[in-house]
């Protein structure tokens, strides 16, 4: 019954990871950009949350909702004036600039917020819990977090297989110059394509700071998490990617039930296994 | 009238000049095919035209307006349509789809639409759910001269839609060519091979290295000076 509790913890877990992964994958794959800032980018989706519940007092639901559209607004702004100059043949120039992002998102964070640990607070949810048979029970937070990635994965598949922009993010994937031809402005493509990942990454930090506390600096680390799980999963499968999540969190979870140092590390073991047995990870749609 | 005009239109590739002053003009409803080897500047010549290369404004008019330097998405959206060298189908899409993103910057009304696509290439229809890459050369070629229709171009630029294929292919390519001339656009086809290039044009503009050689109507031009201008040389 342990290994079940354990098996459900983890799964729930992975849903967050896949939350972490799923905005990295996106914009991976439409215009293979590396973002190093997404980690920190993901936290300032939380302290957007946390400004509009606690300096504005709005109840939860409509702090999300307001975060959301201020991180596609930061988005569009961040890639149209900023990262779209950095895409080019070479590979490093973005990889630069969203490093030294990361760096200035950090501090500015910490300059603004402090560094004290902070905890959105959802009211009674995050103690509330579904009990099951044989003593489980599945907490509010993680349930709704599950349900929430599969509903961003379910969205995105729309979006990407039943539109006329979705076809636009993979024409321009393809070929972004042949695109261009089609009358598709891929500054505008891509700008829209981070504006939705930022979108993604107000709900992963949404559940981030529900979930457990946060502070300034603690992006890097999650973006790590964030890494694993869309190379797990595969590049260009969004199903992959919560696939990977999944992974992760199990490994993670099981990892904690041997030993609570273990959690961490047994998460980067079973990456690395991954890796090296499947280096296009498990269900790899992009290729070359 | 004159839908396309270019004024000493140059283009460089880094250091490397590849035009040097192309002056052509192409009226509306008129098909105006442009030979020349390898090298010639035919597909730098595209490129230009359709904003890839970034020009002066004043050295292509189209419509009566400057339209040199603008974005490539901008250019389609004023009618100028190219079906590119080498078919450049979108490998991610299906057929359909790859016809469909054709109109993203232009959807004007006009004779093309997907039905009309399908029953001038009535093969991509039973094709129109596969992945575009599992076609041959010829349905791909099929593919992308629709892919370019759908945004109801004034202008059609075809580069070498004739490479690779088989003669029957290229055959049912230029018989759709008419057609496509029947609805009203005005078409300017590159090729290497001159046979085609005489039966299917109103006019024929010759370019080696760069720069105009010969220019006239099929019926006025001896072989001899075709040759002459593909080939370079001097008259004996």
């Amino acid at each position: 019954m342990i290994y079940l509790d354990t098996i459900i913890q983890g799964v729930l877990l992975g849903g967050l990871y896949a939350l972490f992964a799923l905005g990295l994958s996106l914009i991976f794959g439409i215009m293979r950009l590396v973002n190093l800032a997404h980690g920190d980018l993901m936290i300032l989706g939380a302290f957007a949350v946390l400004v509009g519940v606690d300096a504005l007092g709005l109840p939860i639901p409509l702090a999300a909702v307001l975060a959301g559209i201020f991180m596609f607004m930061v988005g569009y702004a961040l890639q149209y004036v900023l990262l779209n100059r950095t895409l080019g043949r070479d590979i490093l120039p973005p990889l630069l600039v969203t490093f030294g992002l990361s760096i200035i998102l950090q501090n500015g964070m910490l300059e603004t917020f402090s560094a004290d640990t902070q905890r959105l607070n959802m009211g009674g949810l995050q103690e509330a819990s579904i009990s099951l048979f044989g003593g489980l029970a599945i907490g509010m937070v993680p349930l709704i977090t599950f349900i929430s990635a599969i509903v961003v994965i379910l969205f995105l598949n729309w979006l990407f297989y039943s539109t006329e922009t979705g076809r636009a993010f993979r024409a321009t994937s393809d070929n972004p110059q042949i695109a261009q031809l089609m009358g598709i402005d891929n500054d505008r493509i891509f700008a829209l394509a981070m504006a939705l990942a930022m979108v993604i990454v107000a709900i992963a930090g949404l559940y981030l700071g529900a979930r457990a506390t946060f502070d300034p600096l603690i992006g890097p680390s999650r973006l790590i998490f964030a890494f694993e799980a869309v190379i797990i999963g595969g590049l260009g499968s969004f199903w992959g990617t919560l696939a990977g999540g999944i992974i992760l969190g199990l490994a993670q979870t099981f990892g904690a039930q041997i030993n609570p140092e273990w959690q961490i590390l047994s998460g980067h073991i079973v990456f690395l296994i991954i890796l090296v047995i499947r280096p296009k990870g498990l269900f790899p749609r992009v290729t070359g | 009238m004159t839908l396309l005009k270019t004024h000493a239109l140059t283009a460089y590739y880094g250091d490397f000049q590849a035009l040097y002053g192309i002056s052509v003009h192409l009226d509306e409803g008129e098909t105006v095919s442009i030979v020349g080897a390898n090298g010639a500047g035919k597909s730098t010549l595209m490129a230009a035209l359709t904003g890839q290369l970034k020009s002066a404004a004043d050295m292509i008019e189209f419509d009566d307006k400057p339209i040199g330097g603008l974005r490539p998405a901008e250019i389609l959206s004023r009618g100028i349509a190219l079906v590119p060298e080498g078919r450049q189908l979108f490998p991610s899409l299906s057929v359909e789809e790859n016809l469909q993103v054709g109109n993203y910057g232009r959807k004007t009304r006009g004779p093309w639409n997907l039905t009309r696509v399908y029953s001038l290439f009535p093969i991509l229809k039973e094709r129109k759910n596969q992945a575009s890459t599992s076609l041959s050369g010829g349905q791909q070629q099929m593919v992308a001269v629709g892919r370019a229709l759908m945004s109801n171009p004034r202008l059609l630029l075809c580069d070498e839609i004739s490479l690779g294929l088989a003669p029957s292919v290229i055959k049912d390519i230029y018989k759709a060519m008419a057609e496509i001339r029947s609805e009203g656009a005005s078409v300017v086809v590159v090729e290497q091979n001159i046979g085609q290039a005489l039966a299917a044009s109103d006019r024929l503009y010759c370019l080696l290295e760069g720069r105009v050689t010969l220019t006239g109507r099929p019926d006025d031009l001896t072989r001899e000076q075709i040759r002459l201008a593909y080939f370079g040389g001097s008259n004996p």
